[in-house]
């Protein structure tokens, strides 16, 4: 299915659920405290007092008092290496480990082989999502042909073919002659233009942040004015031809002060940034484990606090996890020889809600919008626990404590950089658009064995 | 109590009263390198690999030395023309390797932190013969063991490493080991050529010499062409003019130190190489003794150590 808002996935069941007694958090709602959801034919058809509502015919029904319901979470960084790279992840794998985390929709990155930068190669891309995408997924295209910086792709017809927006993501668009060519064609075409800001020839052969861990390591550093002087150069270009720009994963201090800037002079810019960069540090590469090497790199403690008090304040728009799987034997090599990138949306709200949330550092509200805003960023619907809007939903045990890759990963790569770590907060049921597109062993096993429609045969979630 | 624990992949792995086992120790070896047969049967019997991805002529000699002396048998891998390159990947050449049933494996690789991947990959005790521009363990240790057998000790001694730090795996390894022994450790080299916060490793860091006279012990580290290319520094004329370090720049009683190998007329003058300063033939000497003395310690171990091995 592509709906109006360019996001593809294939046409599962419509669920009808009764979810009774959870905790609804939906802050965008108003809703905080504990509700009956009745979801009839992927909708959701009703909200009443726990206990209130009674499944119809064919209704299953979901018992989840002390669990939480929220809104569905939305990503928008994901690479789901189709097509050319489906021994890292695929479309199938990719969206049942963005089920698995809660996530009701995700948006693509076209850092693909080949590189998403024609209509063909977009067109058989959402012809398999509509085949076999568990949730909704939005794909942008690349600004450049094959990410080479020099020639714009055809923008207009990539629209056409279903492209949310642009960007180049994996590399900056290192010419700003070319961006700002491709700012002005967009005020043509529309779609927003998303940079992963790099400057090269600062960041070099750079394998982790430049600071006191590089020094004691002899790892060549990526330095954060590397992003944040691209971020500055950027924001201006923005302004000036009154354009749509989103900075993706930001990670310092320096390019949150070039960020807020460009906001504050009315620039039409937003930005987003990872659970990794939030809750990490460049001391996790002590280890020279190759799980803790991404681009942007881990960077200080004072970078950290910095995008945590940046989200907060809603400066940095929206969470992304820049879900970039690699194989085993691809990340077995030492530090320096590594690709880039961590695994992120099986551990996305657990990371934040864990190190966060827990923590003291981050409301457990602001999570759930922030997972939430990306939505908007790109033009499409936030999702939203209101009667007669579609079920994009999340089930989640805020109790519930897991070892974070003890059981694998519904991801087909296992790089993941909290492998091993105990974290709070175990997604349990995801509904996208309107579809049951995850539940956890135990709740899985008694949807299907269940009978249709007895009030009587509550299903215990746990 | 001192521990040396299953592997050397860095110095952080010693605290001082192991550093000084291993030079106790290295002294009675360098002892049997004086001898008309300089063997002993510590090793008769088990099996050390030296798997070198780099380029090396001193390290891998004195390795390969040391374990002969040990009576160890010695198997040589070097990348090239080995399976290394057709392809095959660190951790399915160690593998291979390990299942020959080595005692130890001894790397050399460009990359940092590859000795401590392929500690995860064989039982056998894993020595880092440098890993990028990460560590070199064993040349900070024969250098601990010159610099005392020349001062006795190391306390309050203040040495200071001149040149490119940035780019020197023996330089890390330098100044995390002559602190932790007490030397206070200076750095000194074009600002290009000194990492951001390297003040962290607990030295100090100055762009000039002005200061040198401070110095007990000078330790200079090999300036590479390469770096002209990448801008680090403007000319090798111009490094040498600043850096290079001269008998006029000495004073009487300092002592003169490098790794090797040395480029003659960059970095040291060859007036200063010759200068009986120097202790550079001395490092080179230690370097058997030494590598001994660690491949003895983490393999064989004092009865005591048993337990803990």
């Amino acid at each position: 299915m592509m709906s109006a808002e360019r996001l593809f996935h294939r046409a599962d069941r419509p669920a009808d659920l009764l979810i009774q007694g959870a905790h609804v958090l939906d802050p965008r709602a108003g809703l905080d405290g504990p509700h009956d959801v009745l979801i009839r034919g992927g909708h959701i058809a009703e909200l009443g007092s726990p206990g209130s509502l009674q499944p119809g015919a064919d209704t299953e029904t979901v018992e989840a008092v002390g669990k939480h319901l929220f809104p569905g979470f939305v990503d928008p960084h994901v690479h789901l290496r189709t097509p050319g790279q489906e021994y890292k992840e695929d479309i199938a794998t990719g969206t049942a480990a963005a089920a698995a985390g809660g996530f009701c929709a995700v948006i693509a990155m076209p850092n693909t082989d080949p590189v998403v930068d024609d209509a063909a190669i977009l067109g058989s891309l959402t012809d398999t999502a509509r085949r076999q995408a568990r949730v909704p997924v939005g794909f942008l295209a690349s600004i450049t042909r094959g990410l080479k910086g020099h020639q714009l792709t055809e923008m207009a017809e990539l629209r056409d073919a279903g492209a949310l927006g642009f960007t180049d993501d994996g590399k900056p668009v290192v010419s700003a002659g070319v961006l700002r060519r491709a700012l002005q064609y967009q005020r043509l075409c529309g779609g927003v233009i998303a940079l992963h800001e790099e400057d090269p020839d600062l960041s070099r052969d750079g394998a982790m942040h430049e600071g006191a861990v590089s020094a004691r390591l002899g790892i060549a550093g990526i330095p954060s004015l590397s992003e944040s002087t691209m971020v500055a150069r950027d924001a201006a270009l923005a302004a000036y031809e009154s354009a749509r720009v989103h900075f993706q994963h930001l990670s310092c201090v320096e390019s949150i002060e070039a960020l807020s800037h460009a906001k504050q002079a009315g620039a039409n810019v937003s930005a987003e940034v990872c659970p990794h960069h939030l809750t990490l540090t460049d001391d996790m590469v002590r280890t020279l484990d190759s799980r803790f090497k991404m681009n942007p790199p881990l960077r200080a403690e004072s970078d950290r606090r910095a995008l945590v008090d940046a989200l907060t304040a809603g400066v940095i728009d929206c969470v992304a996890t820049d879900h970039a799987p690699h194989a085993g034997h691809e990340k077995e090599v030492p530090f320096e020889e590594a690709p880039m990138g961590t695994i992120g949306l099986e551990t996305a709200f657990a990371s934040l809600y864990t190190e966060l949330v827990l923590a003291g550092e981050l409301e457990l509200e602001t999570v759930i919008e922030r997972m939430t805003d990306g939505a908007a960023l790109y033009g499409l619907s936030v999702p939203r626990i209101a009667p007669g809007r579609p079920a994009n939903l999340c089930l989640v045990d805020l109790e519930a404590r897991f070892e974070v890759g003890a059981g694998g990963y519904v991801s087909r790569s296992a790089n993941c950089c909290f492998h091993g770590r105990m974290l709070q907060g175990k997604v349990l049921m995801t509904v996208a658009a309107g579809a049951v597109a995850h539940a956890a062993r135990m709740l899985a096993e008694a949807l299907t064995k269940a009978p249709p429609s007895s009030a009587a045969d509550h299903l215990r979630v746990r | 109590m001192t521990r040396i624990g299953r592997h050397l992949l860095s110095i952080d792995d010693l605290d001082r009263a192991s550093i000084e086992r291993i030079l106790d120790r290295a002294e009675s070896f360098d002892e049997v390198s004086g001898r008309e047969i300089k063997k002993v049967p510590a090793l008769r019997g088990r099996t050390v690999v030296n798997l070198f991805y780099e380029a090396s002529t001193r390290t891998s000699s004195s390795f390969e030395l040391a374990a002969k002396r040990l009576s160890a048998d010695v198997v040589s891998v070097r990348s090239q023309g080995s399976s290394v390159d057709k392809g095959e990947s660190l951790k399915d050449t160690v593998q291979t390797l390990s299942a020959y049933d080595p005692a130890a494996i001894v790397i050399r690789s460009p990359h940092a932190g590859a000795a401590g991947l392929v500690a995860g990959w064989t039982p056998a005790a894993v020595i880092n013969a440098g890993d990028g521009k990460h560590e070199h363990p064993t040349q900070a240790l024969l250098d601990v063991f010159t610099l005392r057998r020349r001062l006795g000790s190391l306390d309050g001694t203040n040495i200071w490493i001149v040149g490119d730090v940035l780019h020197s795996r023996v330089a890390r390894s330098d100044i995390l080991a002559f602190t932790r022994m007490g030397a206070n450790v200076t750095v000194c080299g074009p600002p290009t050529l000194i990492p951001r916060e390297i003040e962290a490793l607990g030295c100090e860091a100055t762009a000039t010499l002005e200061r040198l006279g401070e110095a007990d012990v000078v330790y200079v580290l090999r300036m590479q062409q390469e770096r002209m290319r990448d801008s680090f520094v403007p000319s090798l004329r111009e490094y040498a003019t600043r850096y290079q370090i001269t008998p006029d720049r000495l004073l009487p009683g300092q002592l003169l130190m490098h790794p090797g190998p040395v480029n003659r007329g960059v970095e040291l003058s060859g007036e200063a190489i010759d200068s009986p300063q120097a202790l550079i033939g001395a490092q080179v000497r230690a370097g058997v003794a030494v590598r001994m003395a660690v491949l003895y310690e983490l393999l064989v171990g004092t009865p005591s150590l048993a337990a803990v091995a």
